[in-house]
């Protein structure tokens, strides 16, 4: 399927979908509370079949926090980009895809290691690089730490 | 306490107890720590613990030029450093559209798989070193210094080289390189017909590896498997083959693939790969065209600002970039998508039910280069 067909199938799935301009893969940033709608359609339709999720990132972008999710189908040979950003930077939360595709399940221990954001849902969500003792999530961009990281 | 006196028989069988294999386990290749859940020698549960060598690379990277960025990847899968260079000098070149050499593609993709080949001969060794073969490791060593010795002769280190930059290579190679590349090509035909005999028709060999740990090509592909892991569960995942970037296309290669998805069917793989390098080397080694080995870049690299993604074919599976530019002299997020990290995921589901010295050949066969785990 190409991007323009791609693009209206999730949009009529989840209709509040919006496209960010990307030359690379077709971009939709859909709202966090639609992944759990939007996520199973995308693995178990026949059409669309995106069997491999190649990519889980956690993002800072300042003011938000999010996820981006690379998914490309094996059998069809097109890719996706799904993001999610929340505003949350206390108590950020998204619906896990570790049930769906399983490489996701190290990916959100990693994000949840690293940006604090929870996955609802995930089987074991426990730091997996850091310490459960250690304070804060240090690939934020408000994070500081005087003792383990040298500016120059 | 718990009363052990009057229990039957079969409940201390049942009894299920952990152990922890690692940090310093030999078989772990590293600082990685796997929690085995274990009931007498059959293995329940695997949970692996990373995190011994976190150095937060993506981290620094967010302070570093692109330059200096090229010098971090190094250090993750540092047996295959000149194919994480070629990921990032490939992101940067295709953000800023610059055209390299045909000189440079040529080089890159020569020594990409002299690197390839030099990894797999390292692995085999260890593999063979793991299942109790000690022969291996020293037959593949003494093949690997061959390797090794070429790139130290044209760029003076020999594990990690950081050779490649953004818009082509640190210096020209030796010109000694092409003759010594041959020379090794054909000293090396002629060793592998020697791994063959030690190990891949060794019956000891086959009892260890054949029928464990066996994944399906479905198992590989929601799980990400990819690399020779995954093509040994007949998953055709050949970043090369499906995304070609540097020579690639220009070249004859067949996409080594096997169905079983046991641990000997990754092994083959791998067998079969480093004979395929070498055709690809010797498609190439004497069509190096002349010319620059480097075009002029601006000391300070700039990408416009967006989203860019760059894969390559590292020794292990698909490496991944993923860099958010915002248009200033640092990368705004670096996100490496390494191949160890996604297939050590898999580690737990293939072993379960296998017995505990099965786990060392399952975790062995994968290929799981722990800096790459942990970055």
């Amino acid at each position: 399927m190409d991007n323009e067909k791609l693009k209206e199938k999730i949009v009529t799935l989840v209709p509040e979908a919006q496209q960010e301009e990307n030359p690379q893969f077709l971009t939709l940033v859909v709202p966090p509370e639609k992944l759990k709608v939007l996520m199973p359609h995308l693995i178990e339709e026949k059409e669309l079949d995106f069997d491999y999720l190649f990519c889980l990132s956690g993002v800072d972008w300042g003011e938000e926090l999010g996820v981006v999710y690379h998914l490309t189908s094996t059998r069809h040979n097109h890719s996706v980009e799904i993001k999610v950003k929340t505003e949350n930077r206390e108590n950020p939360e998204f619906d896990t895809v570790s049930d769906l595709w399983k490489s996701a399940d190290f990916f959100e221990r990693e994000v949840w290691d690293l940006y604090g954001i929870r996955f609802k849902g995930h089987p074991d969500m426990r730091r997996i690089f850091l310490e459960e003792s250690w304070v804060g999530y240090p690939m934020r961009k408000d994070y500081t730490d005087d003792v383990n990281i040298i500016e120059l | 306490m718990k009363e052990v006196v009057n229990l039957p028989v079969d409940s201390i069988e049942r009894e299920e107890y952990h152990i922890n294999m690692g940090p310093q386990h030999p078989s772990t290749h590293g600082v990685l720590r796997l929690v085995v859940t274990l009931q007498g020698e059959i293995v329940k549960k695997v949970q692996p613990h990373c995190g011994y060598i976190h150095r937060g690379i993506e981290k620094m990277c967010e302070k570093d030029t692109y330059q200096q960025i090229i010098h971090l990847t190094d250090r993750m899968d540092y047996l295959s450093a000149h194919i994480n260079n070629h990921a990032v000098c490939l992101l940067v070149e295709g953000a800023l559209q610059v055209e390299v050499p045909e000189r440079v593609v040529y080089i890159r993709t020569i020594l990409d798989e002299l690197n390839r080949i030099a990894s797999h001969q390292l692995w085999w060794s260890s593999f063979g070193m793991d299942l109790g073969g000690l022969t291996c490791f020293f037959y593949g060593l003494r093949d690997r210094e061959k390797i090794l010795d070429i790139f130290e002769e044209s760029f003076g280190s020999r594990l990690l080289h950081s050779y490649y930059l953004p818009g082509g290579l640190m210096q020209d190679i030796h010109p000694n390189f092409q003759n010594r590349v041959k020379e090794f090509i054909k000293y090396n035909r002629r060793k592998i017909k020697d791994y063959d005999r030690i190990l891949s028709g060794n019956i000891i060999f086959l009892e260890r590896s054949q029928d464990v740990g066996v994944m399906s090509k479905e198992l590989a592909i929601n799980y990400g498997v990819n690399g020779p892991s995954g093509r040994g569960s007949g998953w055709a995942c050949d970043i090369r083959k499906k995304y070609p970037y540097a020579a690639y296309e220009k070249v004859e290669f067949n996409e080594v693939l096997r169905t079983e998805g046991d641990t000997y069917a990754r092994y083959m793989v791998r067998m079969q790969e480093i004979r395929e390098s070498m055709n690809i080397i010797e498609q190439l080694i004497d069509n190096i065209p002349e010319g620059d080995f480097s075009v002029k870049m601006k000391p300070i690299i700039k990408l416009p600002a967006g989203e860019y993604y760059q894969r390559v074919e590292s020794a292990r599976g698909e490496l991944g970039v993923y860099c958010i530019s915002d248009g200033n002299k640092t990368p705004f997020r670096m996100k490496f998508r390494t191949p160890s990290f996604v297939n050590l995921g898999v580690l737990d589901t293939i072993s379960r039910e296998m017995k505990i010295a099965d786990l060392v050949a399952i975790g062995a066969s994968l290929d799981l280069v722990i800096p790459d785990i942990d970055r």
